[in-house]
């Protein structure tokens, strides 16, 4: 028994070379998974509904998939649609594909899979199952009536099972909600009853295209095989190649812990996994394990409005200003507090000195020239504009002992000065909750287009 | 003395998860990957990010002859007054710290 999977690109949106797809056609995959999703952009995403690739990447990346999909019927399984999973990226995702379809003359059977969280659903959960902040730096704090209530999209990362059900189906093409990484790569298998474990890490492994070969590239795909006993890893672009070391480097890569891949009800245990090299850029990965925890555990991402924010990017060149800038800087914020009260947040960023580590900073020396960017945060955002204008106004013309500048203390390179940067969110659920029934927080719509 | 910068052949630094920093670095030799693992201890860590050294971890990684270490974000990735999303610039004070033994 083997099955064959192609990962096309590390996130669908941003892009990967026709050839690749065309030569890995020729592997004969029995699925195309893809992953489309990503936390790492921030809540805002999932706050806002919306995703963070344009909707023209995802029409271009989806056109060749759903062609060639269609022409050698092959399954196309898209997990975390639109990026944060929620239904309005879902629906976003769904909506493109079938333009596409209608444009081709193609039919189509598509499996929808839902992960949103019905907030007075979850409300009567938490009294009735166990949950916990996940991640033990999570400063979040227990999940309360107040953060549901708070978060504009809850949606649960689903795991492998909603998928398998989805392919029960015989779909053309799967649309999925939030879901693990792995998920669209390992359902098939764990459907043919293979070994659980080294699914799951075939699918970390393919889940971010070819980051995993030497060169890497998150725009570019990545082959699997998954035999009895092992997996085989290889790109099918002749300009990478798997290596040992890229292949278990991989396992490394924005987690906490290399050994263990988890999922709902488990986790494989990449431990005792061995790598080897099996000649021209292939490489086989044996002994990985699976741990099956007996409770299911699965987790919640919310997202809460944090406010709307206005920035403001100014330029020093005097020293003198340089030298001083942490006290300025407060002196102008204490006399707009003085004068404008209200909820507001200010953070000030020195470019230069220490804004990119903060207070880790173990060098904060500035040169000759000095960036700020001052940001204020409101729930209110013609507030945020009048205090990101008067904190601005303000250091624009403070005055201060030995000042020599006295016309002005910034270069302001825009006009106006005071940038709208939009909304701005907070994850107010990262946590996880018992499920009682693998489909427990999935729903699935099996359509015909 | 060596740096680490001479010694590793990867250091970088990534989100895992919107409220942990990791790093990741890698070695040519597994040799060495064992020997900065028993020197990049939790303290040595805390004290170059200025942090608590039991919020420190450290793991040895010899498949990829890789050192991990996980550090707690001040601001979770992406909230207001964050400073870094991706998390991928908080590497830099490993790059100049002095280490006892050399690396091929």
């Amino acid at each position: 028994m083997e099955t064959r999977i192609y990962s096309p690109t590390a996130i669908l949106g941003y892009g990967f070379p026709k050839e690749s797809l065309e030569r890995a056609l020729q592997e004969e995959p029995d699925i195309i998974a893809v992953d489309a999703g990503s936390t790492d952009p921030g809540p805002y995403y999932l706050g806002e509904g919306i995703p963070f690739v344009t909707d023209s990447m995802l029409y271009r990346d989806l056109t060749l998939l759903i062609e060639a999909s269609y022409k050698h019927k092959i399954p196309l399984a898209i997990g975390t649609s639109g990026g944060s999973g929620a239904r309005s990226h879902v629906d976003k995702t769904l909506s493109i594909i079938k333009d596409i379809l209608k444009e081709k003359s193609y039919r189509a059977r598509i499996a929808v899979v839902y992960s949103d969280v019905d907030k007075k659903k979850l409300m009567k959960l938490l009294t009735e199952r166990k949950h916990r902040p996940l991640g033990k730096n999570n400063p979040l704090g227990e999940l309360t009536e107040d953060k549901i209530r708070e978060s504009t999209r809850i949606v649960a990362q689903l795991g492998i099972e909603p998928i398998m059900k989805a392919l029960d189906e015989e779909p053309d093409i799967i649309v999925a909600g939030r879901v693990v990484d792995v998920a669209v790569f390992a359902a098939l298998s764990w459907i043919r009853n293979q070994h659980k474990g080294l699914a799951v890490h075939l699918g970390k492994v393919l889940e971010c295209g070819a980051i995993a070969a030497e060169p890497g590239s998150g725009s570019d795909g990545m082959m699997g095989i998954l035999r009895n006993n092992e997996f085989e890893v290889y790109s099918v672009n002749p300009s990478r190649r798997a290596t040992v070391l890229s292949v278990a480097e991989h396992a490394l890569y924005e987690r906490t812990d290399p050994f263990r891949e988890y999922v709902p009800g488990g986790y494989a245990d990449l431990s005792q996994a061995t790598y080897e090299d099996a000649g021209y850029g292939h490489v086989v990965v044996k002994g990985t394990g699976w741990v099956d925890l007996g409770e299911r555990y699965v987790k919640l991402e919310g997202a809460r409005l944090a406010g709307h924010r206005y920035v403001v990017v100014a330029g020093v060149r005097d020293p003198l200003f340089i030298s001083r800038r942490e006290e300025l800087v407060d002196k102008a914020i204490e006399a707009v507090k003085e004068r404008i009260h209200g909820e507001y947040n200010i953070y000030v960023h020195f470019y230069g000195a220490n804004a990119v580590m903060g207070d880790r900073e173990p060098n904060p020396v500035p040169g000759h020239e000095l960036g700020i960017i001052i940001e204020v945060v409101s729930r209110d955002q013609e507030l945020s504009k009048t205090i990101a204008g008067s904190v601005r106004s303000t250091l624009l013309h403070l005055g201060w002992p030995g000042r020599i500048t006295t016309a002005g203390n910034l270069a302001l390179p825009f006009s106006p000065s005071d940038l709208y940067a939009g909304k701005t969110y907070e994850w107010s659920i990262w946590h996880l909750i018992e499920e009682r029934d693998p489909l427990e927080f999935s729903s699935l719509r099996v359509l015909e287009v | 003395m060596a740096r680490l910068i001479d010694a590793a052949s990867i250091i970088r630094s990534k989100n895992a998860g919107p409220f942990t920093i990791t790093i990741d670095i890698l070695f040519r030799e597994k040799e060495c990957a064992v020997k900065a693992y028993s020197y990049l201890t939790p303290e040595r860590i805390a004290s170059l990010y200025k942090e608590d050294p039991s919020r420190i971890e450290v793991i040895l990684y010899e498949p990829a002859n890789a050192v991990k270490i996980n550090i707690p974000r001040k601001v979770p990735a992406g909230h207001p007054g964050d400073t870094d999303v991706y998390g991928a610039q908080q590497h830099a004070p490993l790059l100049e710290l002095e280490i006892p033994f050399g690396c091929k």
